[in-house]
């Protein structure tokens, strides 16, 4: 066992740090206020290589190791919470397709999500439909193309992405349809106002009768939330746990400044016993939750049996611990937490939002247990000899 | 590999999951509500990683995967065209 980075791992990792302090942390308070991702640093995150990472190389794609994979969706929580969210739902929408699209999909496709030409983005929500998935938009088959209509909401990167992945009902079950954006019948209504991640550039999409090509769906007919939803979330869980161990890390670091430098009683708050601990407790967290997600990320690097497991576990513990280090955070830098002038508010709004998307909380600890009591995830003890007595 | 040993195989993959239930061969595993959604995603990764073999959009059919006979057959398909 040999729990360290890799020296490629921490070069890479050492890359991203550098492109994220130049070009996305300096924007994110204003990303915050204005509500949006500018367009300039999508493509900036494009030229770098941020939007092929984990796309198959020979179709443009690059860091094909989970581990880098991940890092780099660290270091981008860290910088902004709203610009990891619109790359990873542009990972989930590419994730679902390299592992479900034909060959022929995957060559239309995946080459201009790898450049940034096209921005991906992933439709499930609807008004009324939110952790069970039982989607009510409609899929009509009528000759070579499915009719689709229905409304989707909080679609994350809703107002900006180019192409969608949209799931819907079909006459065989649920599929998932790559739809364009500019598809006749599809038209997009920002959603402002988000408590956090503010960037990510929610809007509502109404599907009326939008006309989609057959050889357009991701997989069979019935299989589009088993199987290519499914897919698409254990990546997006995958790359929040990561961004929240990054987002906890920024609020660890910012109050390791803060406690050095802010004075009370004579002395800086940092030699109270009382914010010591609450420091200690930020530190094993983030700690603690990095862990899980290098074991999550080894785990599908080796495409062991319990790689979704471990990363639920991972997505589970790193947005709990981050709600609990970013609420620490702010006792620490008490009234000026609360103001603009420190990141912090926008770090515990931002904070909110990871116990809700991509598996709620209370969802995550159901799919835990359920797996947790399987032998799949954990290859039952050597029986002692002997009876047991409780 | 044999039949019967892939068959064996599934088998012991299905009982890691569904402890306490005992699956024959030609049961389907769907109507008796063994596969939930977090299943379905690690079968055909098992398969997958097991028996060396890619499930691909086109395998993608219930048929394919509602039994042990089911799965043998499709791991029985594949393996004989991937080192055809």
């Amino acid at each position: 066992m040999n729990l360290a980075l890799t020296d490629p791992q921490a070069q890479a990792r050492a890359e991203f740090a550098a492109f994220a302090a130049e070009h996305v942390a300096p924007l994110a308070d204003a990303i915050d206020r204005e509500e949006r991702v500018p367009r300039s640093l999508i493509a900036r995150l494009a030229r770098a290589g941020y939007l092929a990472s984990g796309l198959p190389s020979e179709l443009g794609g690059g860091n094909a190791d989970p581990v880098i994979h991940g890092l780099m969706h660290e270091v981008l929580g860290a910088a902004s919470a709203s610009v990891q969210g619109l790359v990873n739902v542009h990972h989930m929408a590419a994730s679902s397709l390299i592992r479900w699209g034909t060959a022929a999909q995957k060559l239309r496709w995946l080459p201009r999500f790898a450049s940034g030409e096209l921005l991906a983005a992933f439709a499930l929500t609807e008004p009324d439909v939110g952790s069970d998935g039982q989607v009510a938009t409609r899929a009509v088959r009528a000759g070579d193309h499915d009719r689709l209509t229905g409304t989707k909401r909080w679609i994350t990167g809703g107002a900006l992405a180019d192409v969608f992945v949209v799931f819907a009902r079909g006459g065989d079950g649920p599929a998932a349809f790559i739809v364009p954006a500019e598809t006749p019948g599809l038209t997009r209504t920002p959603i402002p106002g988000l408590l956090g991640c503010r960037g990510y550039m929610l809007a509502s999409l109404q599907l009326d009768d939008c006309r989609i090509p057959v050889e357009d769906r991701i997989g069979a007919e019935g299989f589009g939330l088993s199987h290519v939803l499914a897919t698409g979330l254990d990546h997006g869980r995958h790359n929040l746990a990561w961004s929240c161990v990054g987002q906890a890390q920024a609020c660890l670091d910012a109050s390791l400044r803060y406690a050095d430098q802010r004075t009370q009683f004579g002395a800086p708050i940092a030699s109270f016993q009382l914010i010591q601990r609450l420091l200690t407790q930020m530190i094993v967290g983030v700690h603690g939750a990095r862990l899980l997600c290098w074991r999550a990320a080894q785990a599908r690097s080796d495409r062991l049996p319990n790689a979704l497991y471990e990363t639920l576990i991972a997505k589970y513990h790193a947005s709990t611990m981050l709600n609990d280090v970013a609420d620490h955070a702010l006792q620490i830098h008490g009234a000026n937490g609360c103001g603009s002038d420190y990141p912090i508010q926008r770090y515990l709004r931002d904070a909110r939002i990871m116990e809700i998307i991509e598996g709620s909380t209370q969802m995550l600890e159901i799919m835990i247990a359920r797996l947790g009591a399987t032998e799949l995830v954990a290859p039952p003890a050597p029986r002692a000899t002997g009876a047991r007595t409780r | 590999m044999t039949q019967l040993s892939v068959k064996d195989a599934i088998k012991a993959f299905l009982h890691l999951h569904i402890r306490g239930v005992q699956v024959r061969d030609a049961d389907d595993i769907f109507v008796m509500g063994l596969v939930s959604s977090l299943f379905a995603m690690q079968l055909v990764e098992f398969t997958e990683t097991r028996f060396g073999i890619e499930i691909g959009p086109d395998d993608l059919l219930l048929d394919n995967f509602r039994s042990v006979n089911a799965l043998s057959a499709l791991v029985g398909r594949k393996t004989s065209a991937e080192g055809a």
